[in-house]
């Protein structure tokens, strides 16, 4: 990189109009902020079924969550995309996978009429919907993600599970994470993160939208541009610091309606 | 439970929601007629509508206002309606909004001789669970209706138009059909895309905000030809005019309301009032002497200071009132208040689907309160609104003091509140001593 060049970044969105729920679309703009912060530019592309697109220039990848209508809809164009997609996680290349994204970017979802929607297995896991009489796993989450909270929302009929060796991305401390069950949450293959928490995540979580953002640089320029420049989080991190609490105040009231 | 019929329930709850739907069940027998409005939004706003429409035909009425629309909140209209011997006055027609997942339970209690669905969005999915689901229980639940009501149907929103085929008695259906009516801006989030039976997309020749439009399918479907409709809308200071094109004739409304959601709100009203034969004169007297509902568009003046409450609890819902605050060269002093209970919707993820980022041209001083106010700062950071001046609060009523603070006397605050934000604010606003505007102009 020379010093007159900034450097850039090509964020992808993968079916921004179909994996939306849950005000994902915050998470490319934490992106393109916290880099334009730093000048480097970011161009984000929104990747529809039927796109002519590969990974070829993309520096992160997102997916966000969907209805199970929509995980349906989006799984045939997905399977086309798949074996690209295994390369360029393989190569490094940096994702974030929300909720429905993150179920689809493993082996397959099962889903409550016990219908498999196939993924593309760069998670090793799978995820289940226990059936349309089991609650949702709904409500704030904290988070322990290399030693730093991370906080979100959850909202997911499917529960996924890690096949043996599969790195989690975080230890549940509140909520119910990827299944309720063993405490972990996410999961994390190379620089490819899957995750249950939107909120969106990535503008009240600085630490993890920068490590998104210092592995893609890093990719792309090498090592010397890991380092990101600090910025004034205040509003980033009082929001955190607000989710934090929700969540933990919210526990029991949580536990209160998922039993009711 | 309500939403999802996950297994188990409290027993005492249980026992509670027998008696309160076996309330509903008695009391319902003595009324003359039964209207129900469900749908994401506009149901309060229609409700008011209708009973205002049905007041003006000399129609005694019983409503649940300011939102209740559970079966508690049907239960507590009618008793509270009722003499002590539980009966209701005689031709008592009740108005009743009826939350969407528990439209089924109340249209059972109280068998209804109208049901206007307004518009199926986005709205609280930590409560209700995914969208299709709520349809598939609309559609169960016509089957239950009684055979000789009749619904309305909003059929410029494509899942409301899809209920006809799941109904054989009679059905009005509603929708606008001015073609100069703006479009919606691009990149507004909506929640149908395509035809949950064909798998179709729905494509658009005009789309007026979230899904609500002229649609059509590459199959053929398309949106069905209105039995009433509005037409040659103007929007003027505070008001709206419209032409409401009936089964027979066509009146020309002032409506007291801003924003096109006030003219589907009025069309809801219209088609209930039309089914249940109110004549089109008798329409307009009610529609022209509308008043707010309960916050929405409420206005109130305290110490010397106009303060409009527009209700915003989704997306769309949210936009559409960010959309009558954005006329050209006009600025605002916004409180924004953003709650997270149970009411509100626990998830606040749906801020990032509003459209704040036209708004913050818009907004000369900004004040942010409410249980999650540091998550609506970071977002209105992001949406490039100024730092507020005051400290970001979760107490409502700092945050408010705060606000008004901000506004010099003779000039007026605009209040965008959560559900439970606006009964907070409401009440803090009554102690306050404000008075509704047209107390202070007798």
């Amino acid at each position: 990189m020379t010093s007159s060049e900034r450097p850039g970044l090509n964020v992808a969105v993968l079916y921004p109009d179909l994996l939306n729920l849950y005000g994902d679309r915050g998470n490319a703009r934490a992106i393109e902020r916290r880099c334009a912060a730093r000048e480097i530019d970011v161009s984000v592309t929104g990747v529809d079924i039927g796109d002519d697109w590969s990974t070829d220039q993309a520096d992160i990848v997102l997916v966000g969550g969907g209805q199970d209508r929509e995980q349906r809809r989006v799984q045939a164009d997905l399977q086309r995309r798949g074996d690209d997609l295994r390369e360029y996680v393989d190569d490094n290349g940096v994702v974030l996978a929300v909720c429905g994204g993150f179920q689809l970017f493993g082996h397959h979802y099962r889903g409550w009429d016990g219908e498999i929607m196939e993924g593309i297995g760069i998670f090793d896991a799978v995820a289940a919907h226990p059936g349309p009489k089991i609650a949702r796993c709904v409500g704030n989450v904290v988070a322990l993600w290399e030693g730093e909270t991370v906080v979100g929302f959850e909202n997911h009929g499917g529960r996924t599970y890690l096949n043996e060796g599969q790195e989690a991305l975080a230890e549940v401390v509140s909520g119910f994470g990827n299944n309720g069950g063993d405490g972990l949450e996410g999961a994390k293959v190379k620089n490819a993160y899957g995750t249950y928490l939107h909120g969106a995540v990535l503008p009240k979580n600085p630490l993890l939208a920068d490590r998104l953002i210092s592995l893609a640089m890093t990719r792309r320029y090498g090592p010397e541009a890991a380092e990101l420049s600090p910025l004034d989080d205040s509003a980033a991190l009082r929001a955190h610091a607000e989710a934090l609490h929700a969540a933990l105040s919210a526990t029991e009231s949580a536990l209160g309606r998922r039993f009711a | 439970m309500r939403a999802l019929g996950s297994g188990g329930t409290a027993l005492p709850g249980l026992v509670v929601e027998r008696v309160q739907r076996d309330a509903v069940s008695q009391l319902a027998q003595g009324l003359a007629a039964t209207a129900l409005i469900t749908g994401t939004n506009g149901k309060t706003t229609t409700a008011a509508m209708l009973a205002r429409i049905l007041r003006a035909d000399g129609r005694g009425v019983v409503h649940n206002r300011s939102g209740s629309n559970l079966m508690r909140g049907v239960a507590g209209a009618l008793v509270e309606a009722a003499t002590p011997l539980g009966k209701l006055p005689a031709d008592c027609t009740a108005v009743l909004e009826a939350d969407e997942a528990a439209l089924p339970a109340i249209a059972e209690a109280a068998p209804p001789d109208v049901v206007v669905f307004t518009n199926l969005m986005r709205d609280q999915l930590d409560r209700y669970g995914e969208i299709e689901s709520i349809a598939l229980r609309w559609s169960e639940a016509l089957s239950g209706f009684p055979r000789d009501a009749s619904i309305a149907l909003n059929v410029d929103d494509p899942l409301i138009a899809s209920l006809a085929a799941h109904w054989s008695g009679a059905c009005l259906r509603f929708g606008i059909e001015d073609p100069n009516v703006p479009p919606a801006p691009a990149g507004e989030i909506t929640d149908a895309i395509w035809d949950p039976q064909t798998q179709d997309e729905f494509r658009y020749s005009r789309r007026y905000f979230a899904q609500l439009g002229r649609w059509h399918t590459e199959s053929g479907a398309e949106r069905p030809s209105p039995d009433l409709s509005a037409d040659e809308v103007s929007h003027g200071g505070g008001s709206i005019d419209f032409t409401l094109r009936l089964p027979e004739t066509s009146v020309r409304i002032t409506l007291p309301a801003e924003g096109l959601y006030s003219v589907y709100n009025a069309l809801a009203a219209a088609a209930a009032a039309t089914a249940l034969g109110i004549s089109a004169d008798t329409i307009r007297g009610g529609l022209e002497s509308h008043e707010a509902a309960f916050g929405r568009q409420e206005e109130v003046v305290v110490e010397g200071r106009r303060v409009r409450i527009l209700l915003g609890k989704n997306p769309s819902g949210m936009n559409q009132a960010l959309r009558t605050l954005q006329r050209p060269g006009e600025r605002h002093h916004l409180l924004i208040l953003l709650n997270d209970g149970i009411a509100d919707g626990t998830d606040v993820s749906w801020i990032w689907d509003v459209d704040w980022e036209s708004q913050a041209a818009h907004c000369l001083s900004l004040t942010i309160g409410g249980r999650r106010a540091a998550d609506m700062a970071l977002r209105l950071e992001y949406a490039g609104f100024p730092r507020p001046r005051a400290a970001i609060t979760n107490d409502v009523g700092a945050a408010l003091s705060s606000a008004l603070e901000l506004v010099p006397e003779s000039e007026s605050l605009v209040i965008l509140p959560t559900y439970t934000a606006m009964l907070d604010v409401r009440q803090r606003l009554g102690g306050m001593g404000a008075s509704r505007l047209w107390d202070v102009a007798r």
